[in-house]
């Protein structure tokens, strides 16, 4: 018995640290309506400057607590800066965009948090005056595990007091429910959100303080919450600060008494609960239906035109480019170029979900479902590679038709996180099943048949498959099916009062999607030779959204010259210490300087001399 | 002339506050019907649960003879009905053209197809289309950057493309200058006419009301508070009571005329 | 309009900040160039993340390297060694290696960190027939399972660490044991092997509980609890860094090693034991590295050397780094050429004196005898240290040749 009410309150215990995270997640979507990545990072910088604090002052309970205080204060103001200095130079943009900086500056605390702290993981101080532990029915509890259970519920009767009983709350509550009502009413928006990403900041920072006597610090710890804290924020409702709390304690008490019942699939469970809820509730627990999201006011004024002679021009001289390199380049350029097309493919297939206003977060389960499709019939079936290559955009589309038939009930911010749930379940399913998938060990000795094992070879075959795919997904946004997924982005409304069935269509460009993306996924695994589960995991989700957003979300060759620009980057600043410094500056310069990407400013600067 | 819209006892109530409460009209082809009454009088519920935006708690909608209870807006458009909004809807990224081939693609049942562009598909029907409503000038200009007055126009016309005989029109007129709303008005009762086509609308401009509906049904808290031509509309001592409200100054009565409020889309 | 000059203005400071930053970095690790006449050998490691444990052995190579440079290089050549980031990708491993081979034509690459990187360069040298020495990996698949021509390993593998602690184990009283590992590649093969080794000499004990924590997602006091509840008398541990520290932590107040007796994986490593400072654990039976004590003439001209160039103490990392440059610079000595067919066949039975013991390089499965420290984890001026610690030469726990003969594909 003590066992279990032990293990109980562990869970109730590991929930806290969580809520406090998942609040300041909550409140500032609820109310700015950005998904700020840089969240976890804020949870870092709170045990980093915690530990140095607490290091500094004298010791003692008192200067403990003030330490943490003062720690989850600094944080705040540190939101504050990004505030101030780049997100309110975004809110007009998309939502995306505001991802990309806050992703950039993820980067840059990374590098910044290397320097300033060092690399060596930090073991926490001890909370003074709650070193021991409690006896219950012969069970021994920490105490400080009874400290931050009774934490997490101060929390959220202060926030609740705060939000109901102050002028400010209802301020903040009526930008939540009604962002446009709330300005028209004279409300001082600038003021009111620099105050909430103030305070969800701080509690950012006070989650990563709090866990200081549980844990410690490390740099892994940003990407590790981040992760859960938005598991958390979707399944409780975003916006909802008791929902946060509901949904901590359920991912507490899973991840609590899942070690017992399912000690390998712990990865699997959180995101699986998920998934669940969110197939039940599609706005989570505690959420409300959001308002229809005007994404029509990103595209204002741009119509696609087919390409005009002089485009098409340029696109013949392209190709003949691409034909010709391998007589002037040496093998390396070959491998970087192929490497280059089949992101290209893939991003352009993200691209026209995007199209039909689908933005997922999840784009690698099917770049990666394609490699391990094609890798587990090599590795398991001795497959010749034209047949797996074959079948891996088939099974990918299988799989998209099932992840799809899920996510398009959902639309926006729910859509994309329900993609991300459903990309870490294929990714957990991939890491922990080793005996089949061969697990982070990934497979090997996947290579090309004979007659396309030569480099020159690979590089023309990999050539043909993705300009044909390139240019198949281009001609399927002018066919009508793409005209019908553009009508789906521009206005859900008007679609579905002129006779035309949304879901079904996005659920369909969903699997066509990902039969591209699939079939890029195949061919990548044989020019790599073999596949590991980072090639579906988040990280990669975004590389492809990055690719997308480089290139320009408004031109169709965005993606290519998204994926072109991206990967070549990636490939010169990584040879740098501090590359992820570098990147993530660029990242944010490109955003503010360049918000319509490299393809649309291009465009935006020389679209008159292109047209007939 | 035959009944295309007949609405028997129609219920709905959001939590405990009842937004409709026994309505019952009926609209006729070749008639503009317009639903006025002040702000919560329930008219945008009504007419959300004939387009089949909402479900009504009890009672019964036809559209030509169908009973379309609980019926999703794609399948009330495809018995032929067309319909406007308050806030006008177009895709914002397309060409005032492609917005009614559009249109026309999901009545021809082609959105699925991967075969072949969109290019001069539909083309010569819209742009008829588009001359009837007088906008075929603007054809390849986007719909984002359009001017409202137009937007109004566009949507009017993709309402049109899949040949309804009933169209909806939620405040028609709404954010036009006085004469443009009159001339759309009269454009409308022009092919409305013609085109045999039954309308309901609300409005809350009463010179449009008054100069343009056939009939004129009038909503007060939900319920139905009177019906009948224009005349015998304005005649009413009811409705006057309604609009200008017991010992109420009359200058917030009238205002309550003319729209404020963009909430009730 | 005021606002957008402002805007403009950051843009500008921003974009000139960052041609800086980039100008800076250029400079300042652009790595040194020798103009004359050298010898280019790839180095491929993870320097992006987990620098904790990759810095340290980067330093230890390059000191190595600068020693065999200031004694005339090898076959009147100078090294050069290119050295390159794989972000722990193993995709982006592959991408280096192909550049590393094919562009800056290099003779050989040593090198990673991650198991699954090591295999993604050890299939890649088994197709483009380049020599591979995996410094750090310690996936058995390198040398075995997926072992080849090509691939030569130096550090002691999760089944040799295994073998020196389950040989300690053995001697142990304790009949119920349990195991916590981290639930990836590493972690699975640690405890497969130790389960196998000890069943083997002490058949009479029994396995009550596994526990496989995400890595570094340790869930300490669930796990912990979970664990206690199958009641082991000794508990077997893999997990490491951030997850060691809070399974320590968790289990000292929940009085869980009280009554077990703990055997750990590669927490006596300076990388791991260090950061617990005080709360290091005591009287655990680990692997590790105790370079404080190791009193060796070599050994402690190399300690001298390094803290003297680095101004730190060398981690396991710096000895593996420091070997593995040494195993480039016996093997181009004794090859007496850079062909790779004859590099092969020099790396097949290379044997040379390194800093912890002589080291071979075996011909049946390729890997080398370097070995590893056991001791007993012991407290001394509030710090984790090493004690009653022995070199366990790696040649004594391997498999029998026949059993290696099976496991690797001939």
């Amino acid at each position: 018995m003590g066992f279990y009410l032990v293990q109980f309150l562990t869970g109730l215990s590991d929930a806290s640290a969580l809520f406090l995270v998942a609040c300041g997640l909550s409140l500032i979507f609820g109310v700015l309506r950005i998904v700020n990545l840089a969240h976890g990072s804020f949870y870092m910088l709170g045990a980093y400057i915690a530990f140095s604090l607490i290091a500094y002052l004298p010791q003692g309970a008192f200067f403990f607590w003030t330490g943490i205080l003062l720690a989850a204060l600094i944080v705040g103001l540190v939101g504050v800066i990004l505030e101030v200095f780049l997100l309110r130079r975004l809110y007009s943009a998309p939502e995306l965009f505001i991802l990309f900086a806050t992703f950039g500056v993820v980067l840059m605390v990374q590098d910044l948090s290397r320097w300033l702290f060092g690399a060596e993981d930090i073991l926490g101080q001890m909370a003074p005056g709650l070193e021991g532990s409690i006896d219950i029915m012969g069970t021994l509890l920490p105490q400080y595990d009874i400290a931050l259970i009774v934490i997490a519920p101060l929390i959220l009767v202060g926030l609740w007091l705060l939000l109901n009983r102050t002028r400010w709350g209802i301020l903040v509550r009526a930008a939540t429910e009604d962002r446009e009502m709330s300005s028209a009413l004279g409300v001082n928006q600038t003021w009111l959100f620099t105050t909430v990403f103030f305070l969800g900041s701080c509690l950012a920072g006070l989650g990563g303080a709090v866990q200081l006597p549980k844990g410690g610090a490390n740099l892994l710890m940003d990407l590790n919450m981040i992760a859960a804290a938005f598991v958390i924020v979707v399944v409780g409702g975003m916006g909802s600060i008791p929902g946060a709390y509901l949904a901590s304690v359920i991912i507490g008490q899973l991840n609590s008494f899942g070690v017992l019942i399912f000690p390998q699939s712990t990865l699997f469970l959180m995101f699986l609960a998920m998934a669940v809820v969110l197939t039940i509730r599609p706005h989570g627990l505690f959420g409300e239906i959001e308002a229809e999201e005007h994404a029509a006011a990103q595209t204002a004024g741009t119509v696609l035109k087919p390409a005009s002679k002089k485009v098409r021009l340029l696109g013949l001289i392209l190709l003949i480019l691409i034909f010709v390199l391998p007589v002037f380049v040496g093998q390396f350029t070959l491998v970087l170029m192929t490497e280059i097309a089949l992101f290209a493919l893939v991003s352009m297939s993200l691209y026209f979900l995007m199209t039909g206003g689908m933005v997922t977060f999840g784009h690698a389960a099917f770049f990666g479902g394609g490699a391990y499709s094609a890798a587990l019939l090599v590795h398991h079936l001795q497959t010749p590679m034209e047949l797996a290559i074959f079948f891996a955009p088939l099974a990918v589309g299988l799989l998209a038709l099932i992840i799809g038939w899920f996510c398009v009930r959902l639309s926006g911010v729910y859509f994309a996180i329900l993609t991300l749930a459903f990309a870490q379940i294929c990714w957990s399913v991939v890491f922990q099943w080793a005996e089949f998938t061969g697990g982070d060990d990934g497979l090997l000795t996947i290579w090309p048949s004979k007659w396309a094992s030569e480099k020159i070879v690979f590089y023309y075959l990999t050539m043909v498959l993705c300009i044909g795919g390139i240019l198949l997904l281009r001609f399927f946004i002018f066919t009508p099916f793409g005209y019908t997924m553009r009508a789906c982005r521009d206005s859900a409304l008007r679609v579905d009062s002129i006779g035309i069935n949304l879901r079904r269509h996005q659920w369909l460009a969903f699997a066509i999607a990902g039969v591209f993306a699939g079939l890029a996924g195949g061919v990548y695994v044989f020019s790599k030779g073999s596949v590991f589960p980072d090639e579906m995991a988040i990280p990669r989700s975004f590389d492809f959204l990055f690719m997308v957003l480089l290139g320009g979300v408004e031109t169709l060759f965005g993606p290519v010259a998204g994926s072109a620009a991206y990967t070549w980057l990636h490939d010169k600043i990584a040879r740098f210490d501090f590359w992820q410094l570098a990147i993530g500056c660029i990242f944010i310069f490109l955003v503010v300087a360049f918000p319509r990407g490299i393809a649309g400013s291009v465009h935006n600067r020389f679209g008159k001399f292109f047209e007939d | 002339m035959a009944d295309i819209l007949e609405v028997h006892h129609l219920y709905k109530a959001f939590g405990g506050v009842k937004a409709v409460v026994d309505v019952s009209f009926n609209l006729k082809d070749g008639q503009l019907l317009a639903m006025i009454g002040p702000n919560g009088a329930g008219k945008s519920t009504c007419f959300n649960l004939i387009n089949g935006q909402l479900r009504p708690d009890h009672g019964d909608i036809f559209i030509m003879g169908k009973n379309v209870n609980g019926s999703k807006p794609r399948d009330v458009w495809n018995l032929g009905v067309g319909r406007t909004f308050q806030i006008t809807s177009t895709f914002a990224s397309m060409s005032v053209l492609e917005n009614v081939q559009m249109a026309q693609l999901s009545y021809y049942k082609r959105t699925k197809s991967l075969l072949q562009k969109v290019g001069r598909l539909y083309v010569d029907e819209s742009m008829a289309l588009l001359k009837l409503l007088g906008i075929e000038d603007q054809a390849e200009r986007a719909c984002g950057v359009l001017a409202y007055g137009d937007l109004k126009r566009v949507e009017l016309a993709v309402a049109l493309a899949n040949k309804p005989k009933l169209l909806l029109m939620d405040e028609p007129t709404a954010g036009m200058g006085p004469s443009e709303a009159q001339n759309l008005m009269e454009l409308t009762k022009d092919i409305v006419h013609t085109q045999n086509i039954g309308v309901l609308f609300t409005e809350h401009d009463m010179a449009v009301v008054f100069n343009h509906a056939d009939r004129i049904i009038v909503l007060n808290r939900g319920e139905l508070a009177a019906e009948g031509t224009p005349d015998e509309v304005q005649a009413n001592e009811k409705v006057k009571e309604i609009y200008l409200g017991h010992g109420e100054p009359a200058g917030i009565g009238k205002k309550e005329l003319i729209p404020a409020d963009s909430k009730e889309a | 309009m005021k606002n957008t000059k402002i805007v403009r203005s950051a843009i500008w400071a921003l974009l000139l900040l960052l041609i800086a930053g980039i100008l800076i970095f250029w400079f300042s690790f652009k790595p040194d160039v020798f103009t004359g006449n050298t010898i280019k050998i790839g180095e491929i490691q993870t320097y992006s993340k987990l620098t904790v444990f990759t810095f340290p052995y980067r330093n230890g190579w390059q000191l190595a390297l600068e020693e065999i440079n200031n004694a005339g290089g090898v076959n009147g050549k100078k090294i050069e060694v290119i050295s390159r980031d794989d972000q722990g990708k193993p995709g982006e491993a592959v991408k280096v290696a192909e550049e590393l081979f094919s562009k800056d034509k290099v003779v050989l690459m040593f090198g990673s960190f991650l198991s699954n990187v090591g295999l993604a360069v050890t299939d890649f040298a088994k197709r483009n027939k380049i020599l591979y020495i995996a410094a750090e990996p310690l996936s058995d698949a390198v040398v075995w399972a997926k072992g080849n021509r090509y691939t030569f390993r130096l550090r002691p593998s999760t089944y040799m660490q295994a073998a020196m602690l389950a040989e300690g184990a053995a001697k142990m009283p304790a009949k119920r044991w349990a195991t916590i590992a981290p639930n990836y590649a590493y972690g699975k093969d640690a405890v497969a092997s130790f389960k196998k080794i000890l069943k083997a000499k002490r058949p009479d004990v029994k396995f009550v509980a596994e526990q496989w924590p995400a890595l570094f997602k340790i869930n300490a006091g669930a796990e912990i609890q979970a664990l206690a509840d199958a009641k082991p008398e000794a508990v077997y541990n893999v997990t490491f860094a951030s997850d060691l520290a809070k399974f320590v932590r968790e289990g000292k107040l929940r009085g869980f090693f009280k009554n077990v007796s703990m055997v750990s994986l590669l927490t006596g490593e300076p990388e791991y034991l260090d950061p617990l400072k005080a709360e290091a654990p005591e009287g655990w039976l680990v692997t590790g590295y105790p370079w404080y004590d190791i009193k060796t003439p070599a050994h402690s001209k190399f300690v001298e050397a390094y803290q003297k160039k680095f101004d730190d103490y060398p981690r396991t990392g710096s000895i593996v780094g420091y070997n593995a440059m040494y195993t480039v610079y016996h093997v181009l000595k004794k090859a007496g050429s850079t062909d790779t067919e004859k590099l092969v066949e020099a790396m097949e039975g290379l044997s040379f004196d390194s800093i912890v013991g002589p080291v071979t390089y075996r011909k049946i499965d390729h890997q080398s005898t370097m070995g590893a420290y056991v001791g007993k984890t012991a407290l001394k001026d509030g710090k984790g240290v090493m004690v009653a610690w022995r070199y366990a030469d790696g040649k004594d726990y391997l498999p029998s040749d026949a059993e290696v003969m099976k496991l690797r594909p001939q």
